[in-house]
């Protein structure tokens, strides 16, 4: 069957190249007559072309004829033409356990392919001393929070650390046990970070039971909100902390990660069945509406059964490149946001820090970080909590350069933090790469290496498998909008970044609206900002939108 | 090496208060010869190699084959009116030679006025060298016919970049194309200097039989000094004017006579490769091609607008085929492709991203009409036989509407679903 399809495939391009040779010659013999150098030319090209053809099919056909005897009996299946198919390109080779009917294609993406991936190696715990929750890590709460413990009070890990004074129900807790040893303030007085001197053995603060059969779901609400897990939850559109007012209309979970050097979810929720499924089963009290699973269709590998056997949820696999693995691109096609429209997404290890809360019953956040680029070694998974110090953490690599910069989460919408700064409270992952602040003679025209890109001007599209070792500098100034067409080539979504952006640059507040500013994130915008000829600074851009339509 | 040299720029670095022009031509030639250290702040922390020098060096690359033809047929035109060295490659020294005289005067004025315009905005207002300007002025030597005064040219391009393009605010801010502007100006403020049958040939009194060539100094002295050394062959002044020539392009021919008029003059080989009178760039076909889907290939020029134009070019020939009034009409469709410049105009004029249409859908739709209105005016026209430079500039004016009538469609499905 196989093979029949790909003989017809190199048939149809011989057959067009011989009606393109029936049609060529008569335009020439409609004005001069045979024996004319231009018939004689015309007929020596089309024996070239029918010459080059037929050299074609039959180097195809052999070629194909060879792939089919050697491959004789072996169940392997191997693309042996001269025009070789992608075998997963089309539902028809769909993996088995992969449902035709639940499975998107996204044509549009990029990956970047960057040296430093984390092998599935986990290196025993670093001693981390120091622990923070920033306020800064999340949107919509005031930039001073009201802080409970005072200096020097010793915490459990679940103790309430502080709240927005707008929403003094809803607390931010200690990740870990230890002592509250003060803040650190950024401009205005706004707080950076709450740290805390961890304790040697964590000690937690034991939540009461909640029996999810039984329990209301105003219940479940002042429960999280009480113990810290309600800040887990993130909002859709704005990436807020939802208002507990609200029933949100879905919740979205996206099981993989497709940005540069992400951790593998397969792997850092390795035996977390329970959890997860508790806390999904949370989730489905919460929302009137469903679950949304979000699966890997790209067909590397298969996902966990922590993934694949969860209960109460409707499954949908994406397969494409980043960013196809974004939880807005998955809302996107499965159900979208429209105006009005308030939705929840989290990460999965949200989910599992949710469900631990019902089935360890305590505040639990540790999860694997992924120690990633190419700038250390080894690049491998360490068991810590999300507030980590990013120096302590990473003392249990090697640094391969001095001149780094060190990156809480990915390349794409990451934050940079110093030594003494502290991990993200969304983050899985540390990605450390060179710093770029060097001058480049003729960078614009012969660059020095080979960087990734998605211009074909570059010779790196020719070698997909290549690995980049990528560095900070800009490669160029800001400059006004000039090029088209190239961030609707990495977003797969219905959606005009270019001219959404304008909008926003211009305040145009329907124009925002109705170009779809309410279903996208930072994260979906950050790869046409990674391409940007002009340089623009799309997430922020974003972000100063999204503040305007949120008033 | 690259630190000394650095660190030898920062010493002269003039003051960009004090100094803004200056200023403005140390940052433009720091840029130019070092990729400047910046880091990336906020959002992502890598970003792509490519940046706008980049792309727009790569459109001046691609159009360096248009040069060297451009150059050499200026010199070939010259001959052939003067019927001497008729074949190609005959007398390649004088006729490139010609050529190069002929085309750097129109090269160095365009880059002068272009180039200083945007150096005396850029320290105005403060921004660095925008790129753009390098290409809008790579591109208006070869829209130009060959013999046209520098004086107008100058007139023509300082229009062009000042009311064209920096009173909108820049690159990326113009409305319609530059290079096109410039041109379109010339066109109607001196209608009788770019268009008729004498200013596609240079270097002649007038296209009449007889008439004398327009040798100077450098030709007479200097380059017959360094080819009578050299022992070639050598610009003679006292050559006129052959019997039976005419400096006219296909198009004018084929409105006055239809097809037969114009394969009387030009054969089909000759119009193709481009060894005919016409505006620098545009006459060599392969060579634009080479040109055209090197740009679409690079992803630089966008390949929608180029097919586009393609289908609505071919619709449009079909259409007035049909028609058949006029003998113009009668020209079958397939010729309208190579004879004239629309080539270089699909090529290098309507894929200028920023006064094009930039939704992908819009894009379809600015090409085609491009096609379609290019071919009316070409053929309808009763003045002036070519259409390329008035249907872009129309389509120019009309891409934003376009892309609002892509975008409204867009954002009325998600308020419908809402």
């Amino acid at each position: 069957m196989l093979m029949k399809q790909k003989t017809s495939k190199s048939f149809s391009i011989f057959s067009t190249l011989m009606l393109l040779l029936l049609f060529l010659p008569s335009n020439v013999l409609a004005q001069s007559s045979a024996g004319s150098p231009d018939f004689i030319m015309s007929m020596v090209v089309a024996t070239v072309i029918i010459v080059f053809g037929a050299i074609i099919f039959v180097t195809d056909s052999l070629l194909q004829l060879e792939g089919k005897r050697q491959l004789e009996g072996k169940d392997v299946k191997v693309d042996a033409s001269l025009f070789p198919k992608n075998l997963n390109g089309n539902a028809a080779d769909l993996p088995s356990y992969i449902p035709k009917d639940r499975y998107f294609k996204l044509r549009r993406g990029f990956d970047i392919n960057l040296e430093g991936k984390p092998e599935e190696k986990i290196i025993d715990a670093p001693q981390v001393t120091r622990y923070s929750v920033s306020p800064m890590d999340f949107y919509g709460i005031a930039p001073i929070p009201k802080i409970v413990p005072e200096e020097g009070d010793a915490v459990l890990a679940g103790d309430e650390l502080f709240f927005d004074k707008r929403n003094p129900e809803i607390k931010f807790v200690a990740p870990v046990s230890g002592e509250f040893i003060g803040l650190e303030r950024a401009e205005k007085r706004a707080v950076k970070e709450v740290m805390i001197l961890a304790d040697k053995e964590i000690k937690f603060r034991e939540l009461p039971h909640l029996d999810i059969n039984v329990a209301e779901r105003a219940d479940i609400v002042d429960f999280l909100k009480k113990y810290g897990g309600w800040v887990h939850l993130r909002q859709r559109p704005f990436d807020s902390i939802p208002n507990p007012e609200d029933v949100p209309r879905d919740v979205f979970i996206s099981t993989f990660d497709t940005a540069p050097l992400a951790p593998n979810l397969n792997f850092a929720t390795h035996g977390e069945e329970a959890a997860f499924q508790a806390g999904i089963d949370m989730l489905n009290k919460l929302t009137d509406g469903t679950v949304f699973l979000g699966l890997d269709g790209r067909a590397k590998e298969v996902p966990s059964p922590v993934f694949t056997n969860a209960k109460n949820v409707e499954p949908y696999w994406f397969k494409g490149k980043h960013p196809a693995g974004n939880v807005g691109v998955q809302i996107h096609h499965i159900k979208p946001i429209k105006k009005g429209d308030t939705v929840w997404y989290l990460h999965p290890h949200d989910v599992i820090v949710l469900g631990r809360m019902l089935t360890e019953r305590r505040y639990n956040t540790e999860r694997l970080v992924a120690l990633t680029g190419a700038e250390i070694k080894p690049n491998v998974y360490a068991m810590v909590r999300p507030g980590a110090n990013m120096g302590e953490l990473l003392s249990a690599v090697q640094f391969q350069e001095e001149n780094v910069r060190l990156v809480s989460g990915d390349v794409l919408t990451g934050k940079k933090k110093s030594r003494d700064g502290f991990l993200g409270f969304f983050e899985d992952q540390v990605t450390v790469l060179l710093e770029g602040d060097y001058y480049e003679p003729f960078g614009w025209l012969l660059p020095q290496e080979v960087r990734p890109s998605i211009s074909p001007t570059f010779p790196g599209f020719i070698f997909p498998d290549m690995e980049f070792r990528a560095d900070t500098n800009a490669h160029g100034e800001r400059r006004a909008f000039v090029v088209t067409g190239q961030y609707e080539e990495v977003l797969p979504m219905d959606i005009y970044p270019q001219h959404l952006m304008k909008a926003i640059i211009t305040n145009d507040f329907e124009r925002m609206e109705g170009l779809g500013i309410y279903e996208m994130s930072e994260e979906d915008i950050a790869l046409c900002e990674f391409v940007c000829t002009s340089k623009m600074p799309l997430q922020q851009i974003l972000r100063e939108g999204l503040e305007i339509v949120n008033e | 090496m690259v630190d000394n040299i650095i660190k030898l720029l920062e010493k002269y670095e003039p003051n960009k208060e004090k100094q803004p022009f200056l200023w403005a031509l140390y940052d433009g030639f720091h840029t130019f010869l070092f990729a400047p250290n910046h880091v990336t702040k906020a959002g992502v922390h890598i970003r792509d190699n490519m940046d706008l020098k980049r792309t727009m060096i790569h459109v001046v690359l691609m159009l360096q084959l248009c040069y060297l033809f451009g150059t050499y047929n200026i010199g070939h035109q010259h001959f052939l009116a003067l019927g001497e060295y008729t074949g190609f490659l005959e007398g390649a020294h004088l006729k490139l030679m010609y050529g190069l005289w002929q085309l750097l005067p129109i090269f160095v004025v365009t880059h002068v006025v272009a180039l200083g315009i945007e150096f005396y905005y850029a320290s105005k207002k403060g921004h660095s060298i925008e790129e753009g300007i390098l290409v809008s002025a790579a591109l208006i030597p070869l829209i130009m016919p060959p013999d046209l005064p520098l004086w107008i040219l100058a007139i023509g391009v300082a229009f062009a970049v000042i009311i064209g393009k920096e009173a909108f605010g820049g690159t990326g801010m113009n409305i319609w194309n530059v290079a096109l502007l410039s041109r379109v100006f010339i066109f109607f403020a001196y209608p009788t200097e770019i268009s008729g049958d004498e200013v596609w040939v240079a270097g002649l009194e007038s296209t009449f039989a007889g008439s004398a060539v327009e040798y100077g100094w450098v030709h007479l002295t200097l380059f017959n000094g360094l080819f009578g050394w050299l022992g070639l062959a050598q610009f003679d002044p006292g050559l006129t004017v052959i019997d039976g020539f005419t400096g006219a392009t296909p198009l004018a021919l084929a409105f006055a006579g239809g097809w037969d008029a114009v394969t009387e003059v030009y054969s089909q080989s000759q119009m193709l490769w481009g060894a005919i009178p016409g505006s620098i760039g545009e006459t060599s076909k392969p060579l634009i091609l080479i040109g055209a889907i090197g740009l679409a290939m690079l992803k630089i020029a966008s390949w929608r607008i180029m097919l586009g134009m393609v289908l609505g070019t071919v619709f449009t020939g079909m259409l007035l085929n049909f028609w058949g009034a006029t003998p113009f009409m009668t020209v079958p469709w397939y010729h309208h492709i190579y004879i004239g410049s629309f080539l270089f105009a699909m090529a290098f004029m309507a894929t200028d991203p920023v006064t094009a249409a930039s939704t992908n859908r819009g894009k379809w739709i600015y090409g085609f009409l491009i096609g379609f209105f290019g071919m009316i005016i070409r053929i309808l026209n009763p003045a002036y036989p070519e259409g390329w430079m008035l249907a872009i500039l129309l389509m120019n004016t009309f891409s934003p509407l376009i892309d609002h009538l892509v975008l409204r469609k867009n954002i009325q499905k998600r308020l419908a679903s809402a």
